[in-house]
């Protein structure tokens, strides 16, 4: 997030995009029930008739996959109004000029033929949006996980710099991360194209300081990434390491995903539960779990937390890091000689320019968001509110691109994917807690009431649900949640596996899976 | 704001600065002065209705609740004058009188001893005051909110949490005066409310009357009312919120919202508050294992699986090079898991061939 979490109290226009906040970040979705009861206008856009867009102002209910869309269209109205920020743009942007030919072709009207919102609704969000000086902007994967995810990203950028709605109070551009670390995970180099700290490993200089560091010289050229990995499996790539991840629910495409693994000679999981990951591979470690583990977390706000042991781990479990340095040991590998997580995020802290100024005794009281450059900063709650990293602020003149598939005679219904309240991912933790199973005891197609005649579907019976991939079995529910057309899961519920279905298509930088957006046929049972 | 800083007040004859748009009992308590409450709670609008702040105003006629008075240059406020301490300890014999009990067990919720806590304060002993008792309790089969009632005190901090903090609205009260009663939308189930269950009416309760259901499994294992807490973070999403984890004989009983916690302020969801139990569960692994000669997982020691992990990466190495070798970080693990994940590829095998779970 570029912005606070404490800051979502403060806009006066809030836009929500492919979030579903308060099912999936509850406790950040109060903040902007607040903002709303101060008199803050909420616009979302969502194909999904979800509880924010029951609370919004303008509620927009685009196609699945149609972002890029929409948010030209609202760049072309601010644009056409006026709304710009002249100064802004000035000040701290590049290639505005080209951007405003650019956008000048994608009316409204164009827009509305792609996504299905009526142009005047279009039009209403833009002008609130950029007359605004305290709009912000909040996104989830409903964004990311798209074949179009950066073009998607980028067009939420272009809305932010023409308004100059970034880097004050009450504004931003700020994405809501989904797992308790998965910000901390990428801040400290689990990336194949990024070091510990986000410095890039094609850059010399962060070549020779890690060669300095870890005493091993370390290409040059980036990593591949998961999602590649899992498709080179017994063709390049033979071993696999995996910490925590199971992968094979979570992944798109289950069959291959399996496949994959399968085929690989060597494969170690560590992980706190026999997961369906863990069955297929040639070593299974135990894990100590959440409270029973000191570290170090980082939140959506970039808030460099603590996480205390509280329990003793069961049986012979042991903490993560000290499995992997008990490998890398065996391996002959040098530098794992820690004896303690402390020394570990000490060492972390050395190497990364945006955890410089901090240590494992700094961090105790959860005051820092990074950077946090020196010993003397005081950590950075909001970015770019001077300058922007890399100096200017770049407008990207983004085209909307269809789906990788796209409704046809075949599979002729969009399927959407996410998360439910009462689950998290796939259950390996709720699954397991007392209490979840009579909020949520199983999980059901939600499809619009007047398509199950349509379709030959029966509410609360099962149907059949097929994709280019696969087929799995799901029980129907009638709910005005599903627009006309669309059908939403969760891929929660392992004896409902979504992700047997998903997997059409990766987004060709980020490599994220088209998860939101899958073409699909229903049958009745 | 300089010249606010200079306005005071005088609280039991000292001088003291506030800030513009203070109450009387913010100001008091920011001077560690205590002030007796029931229906505040620091993150709600004042509502003045417990009476419990009340203090002497010099030009009043009567006393007025601290909680809803602003300070204002020049007052003279008393917070414990005779008479004062004499209303505080009528009012709260009044409120006693009313409940089936008041000792309550400390896992019903964060603040369900602030009534058995005043009652020690004031020294009360039994219900001076007796008749009819208010608050009917309500059977609900929901396994995590307890509905009892009759320990009730119509405070109105689970319906203004609900609202202020939560957001839901889904916490009503029905009736008036003596016949108060907290409930929800038609009276129903929380199931069928717009309850999301985040355990937020039951961490205000002063009274225990809204209770963890979930926690009271634990009472007789929690048997001198004596439990730790351990502040960490929530293991669902990456909001980051706070938690205290209660524990008792190395078992994990509860869990409390951090009333400070940077992310949270006291709140949290339906997943972080109740569904911390996949922690202690059955289906755990306790024991490193090993694929063996049959084709199934057996468990075997530290030694034997650890050395078969490495020796399979020894061999891929050998035979394959440095490029057929992947790591995937966890983005649920602590950073010095996925720190040393990426080292381990990185020192190890000299590649960039490492990767986390974001992007699914």
């Amino acid at each position: 997030m570029s912005n606070p979490l404490v800051d979502m109290q403060k806009p006066n226009i809030i836009f929500c995009i492919g979030t579903n906040m308060t099912e999936c970040h509850p406790v950040a979705a109060t903040g902007l029930k607040k903002a709303i009861a101060r008199g803050a206008k909420l616009i979302v856009a969502d194909p999904r008739r979800i509880g924010l867009a029951e609370m919004s102002h303008l509620y927009l209910p685009l196609r699945v996959g149609s972002d890029t869309a929409l948010l030209l269209g609202m760049a072309h109205v601010i644009a056409r109004e006026g709304l710009i920020d002249e100064e802004f743009i000035k000040n701290r942007t590049t290639g505005f000029d080209e951007f405003f030919e650019h956008i000048s072709q994608w009316t409204p009207e164009w827009a509305e033929s792609i996504t299905g919102v009526p142009a005047k609704d279009i039009e209403t969000a833009a002008m609130w949006y950029g007359a605004s000086d305290k709009a912000a902007i909040y996104y989830t994967l409903g964004i990311t996980e798209h074949i179009c995810g950066v073009e998607n990203v980028q067009s939420l950028c272009n809305l932010a710099l023409m308004t100059g709605n970034i880097g004050r109070e009450g504004t931003g551009i700020n994405p809501m991360r989904g797992q308790n670390n998965i910000q901390g995970a990428g801040d400290s180099g689990a990336l194949p194209n990024n070091y510990p700290g986000f410095q890039s490993v094609t850059d010399p200089k962060h070549q020779a300081k890690f060669k300095a560091a870890y005493g091993k010289e370390i290409d040059l050229e980036k990593g591949i990434t998961k999602v590649t990995a899992l498709e080179l499996c017994g063709d390049s790539i033979h071993a696999m390491l995996i910490d925590g991840e199971n992968t094979l629910l979570s992944d798109p495409d289950r069959e291959h995903c399996e496949h994959a693994l399968r085929s690989l000679e060597h494969l170690v999981v560590i992980d706190i539960f026999l997961t369906e990951t863990a069955e297929l591979a040639d070593v299974v470690l135990p894990a100590t779990a959440w409270g029973e583990t000191d570290g170090v977390c980082t939140n959506t706000e970039r808030r460099v937390q603590r996480m205390r042991a509280a329990v003793p781990p069961p049986g012979e479990a042991k903490p993560d890091w000290w499995i992997i340095c008990q490998i890398a040991k065996r391996l002959g590998f040098k530098g794992f000689d820690f004896g303690a997580p402390k020394p570990i995020f000490n060492e972390l802290c050395r190497l990364s320019p945006i955890y410089a100024g901090l240590d494992w005794e700094r961090i105790e009281k959860s005051e820092y968001q990074w950077p946090v450059p020196h010993k003397e900063h005081p950590g950075t709650p909001r970015l770019h509110e001077d300058t922007f990293v890399n100096g200017k602020g770049i407008f990207s003149n983004v085209h909307y691109r269809d789906p990788a598939e796209t409704i046809s005679d075949e599979f002729p219904v969009w399927l959407t994917t996410g998360r439910r309240l009462q689950s998290y991912h796939t259950r390996t933790q709720t699954g397991r807690a007392q209490g979840i199973d009579y909020l949520l005891p199983e999980e059901s197609l939600e499809v619009n009431p007047a398509d199950l005649q349509k379709w030959e579907l029966t509410d609360g019976e099962w149907c059949k649900m097929s994709s280019a991939r696969g087929s799995i079995n799901i029980k129907v529910k009638a709910t005005n949640r599903s627009p006309r057309g669309t059908v939403f899961a969760s891929f929660s519920f392992a004896d409902v596996p979504v992700n047997l279905l998903t997997g059409s298509g990766y987004d060709p930088v980020t490599h994220t899976a088209e998860l939101k957006v899958c073409p699909v046929r229903l049958e009745p049972l | 704001m300089a010249q606010a800083m200079l306005d005071k007040i005088q609280i039991d004859g000292i001088e003291v600065t506030f800030s513009e748009g203070e109450t009387v009992l913010e100001v008091t308590q920011r001077h560690q002065k205590e002030i007796p409450t029931l229906c505040y709670d620091p993150r709600l609008e004042p509502f003045g209705g417990c009476r419990l702040c009340i203090v002497e105003l010099e030009g009043a006629r009567n006393p007025v609740a601290s909680c809803t008075t602003k300070a204002v240059a020049g007052m003279v406020v008393q917070t414990a004058t005779d008479t004062i301490e004499t209303y505080r300890r009528t009012l709260l014999e009044m409120v006693i009188g009313e409940n089936r009990e008041v000792d309550v067990h400390p896992l019903r919720g964060y603040a369900s001893g602030e009534l058995m806590s005043l009652r020690d304060k004031y020294e009360i002993e039994g219900a001076n005051i007796t008749g009819a008792k208010s608050g009917t309790s309500k059977a609900d089969d929901n396994p995590f909110i307890l509905r009892d009632y009759e320990l009730c005190i119509s405070c109105y901090r689970c319906v203004r949490v609900c609202a202020e903090q939560e957001g839901d609205h889904a916490i009503n009260v029905m009736n008036r005066g003596f016949q108060t009663q907290i409930t929800t939308e038609f009276d129903g189930l929380l199931k069928d409310s717009a309850c999301t269950f985040c355990g937020q009416c039951i961490q205000t309760c002063p009274t225990g009357a809204l209770a963890d259901k979930k926690a009271l499994r634990a009472v007789d294992e929690v048997t001198d009312a004596q439990f730790n807490k351990t502040r960490t973070i929530c293991p669902y999403c990456g909001v980051g919120c706070s938690v205290d984890v209660l524990t008792t004989n190395e078992k994990i009983v509860g869990i409390h919202p951090a009333m400070d916690g940077p992310a949270n302020q006291g709140a949290l969801c339906v997943k972080g508050q109740f569904a911390y139990d996949f922690v202690q569960h059955p289906d755990r692994l306790k024991t490193p294992l090993m694929r063996g000669e049959d084709g199934e997982l057996h468990e075997t020691t530290w030694e034997d699986a650890l050395d078969k992990a490495a020796e399979g990466f020894k061999k891929v190495h050998a035979e394959h090079g440095r490029h057929s070798i992947y790591g995937i970080a966890s983005g649920r693990a602590p950073s010095e898991a996925a720190y040393l994940m990426q080292k381990f590829i990185r020192a190890g095998f000299g590649t960039n061939y490492i990767d986390n779970c974001s992007r699914a």
